[in-house]
């Protein structure tokens, strides 16, 4: 099955780069970002089945990752609609506050 | 257990489900990208996420994919959807998509995305690697399924398994910093 899920894999990506590009809302996007890392997991244990465990010890280490990252990217979301009451990606593109 | 079976002949059953949880999950991540309201939309994404924990155990890692279920759609989103309820962003009626530019754009670069990975799986990978067919199932029905992860873990990956750590640490650091209320010197 290693074909079918390298497929589902990429097109399960593209959806979360299509997603990253065409909505404003920041949360949306981050989600988006998450099913990305869900596409690359997936590709780790369709190829962990053929070649060693090594790569579900990696999907391991993603899953720490994503779980720090959304941590402090909800944290950086927050602080900014405490700054400016807005999510959407439209307002905020400066880096000066 | 069927994946055991070599390949060639995979029961109808497998392929099916296999199928199947592949196209639901396809369906909940295109409907999760199009909904407008966020809170919708998190929930196809739990769909979504469930959808590739059947797919892991398919696959043989039943593990990961109960920790799939535990970290992804259990601990990750409801942080999300948390956020999202406590900033009261749950109306969409507010239209948050992009316009039609974008859309071809992000249409465009998709598809340039898709046909480079198609690209790469047309790579032949080196068969001296490959292990035999059944191996990490025949691995699993001898000693458990955490027992094959956790050695690798404790023993090759342990400087990574210590780094992640430090990482963690510093993410709660940071997010507590981040999340901390101004204080009355620095007020706006």
């Amino acid at each position: 099955m290693l074909a079918e899920a390298l497929f589902f894999s990429a097109l399960l990506f593209v959806i979360g780069v299509f997603g990253v590009l065409i909505r404003r809302n920041a949360i949306i996007v981050f989600m988006c970002v998450e099913l990305m890392l869900n596409a690359v997991n997936l590709t780790f244990v369709a190829f962990a089945q053929q070649y060693g465990v090594g790569g579900q010890v990696f999907v391991f280490f993603v899953m720490t990752v994503a779980a720090a990252e959304a941590a402090v990217g909800l944290a950086i979301i927050i602080a900014l609609f405490r700054h400016r009451q807005t999510v959407d990606l439209q307002n905020i593109n400066l880096l000066k506050g | 257990m069927q994946t055991s079976m070599p390949h060639g002949s995979l029961p109808l059953l497998y392929t099916f489900h296999f199928y199947l949880f592949s196209l639901i999950g396809v369906v909940s991540a295109l409907l999760f990208v199009t909904r407008k309201s966020p809170v919708a939309a998190a929930l196809w994404l739990v769909n979504t996420m469930f959808c590739l924990a059947a797919l892991y155990v398919m696959l043989d890692a039943q593990f990961i994919g109960a920790i799939q279920v535990l970290v992804y759609a259990g601990a990750i989103m409801v942080v999300f959807l948390f956020v999202i309820m406590l900033l009261n962003l749950g109306h969409g009626s507010i239209a948050d998509m992009r316009g039609l530019g974008w859309k071809l754009a992000a249409g465009a670069v998709g598809l340039a995305i898709l046909a480079e990975i198609f690209a790469l799986t047309k790579a032949r990978t080196p068969l001296t690697l490959t292990l035999p067919e059944g191996f990490a199932a025949r691995e699993i029905a001898q000693s458990g399924a955490i027992a094959p992860i956790a050695a690798p873990l404790f023993n090759e990956y342990l400087l990574a398994f210590e780094v992640t750590s430090i990482l963690l640490l510093a993410a709660v650091v940071g997010a507590v910093v981040l999340g901390k209320q101004r204080g009355e010197d620095d007020a706006r």
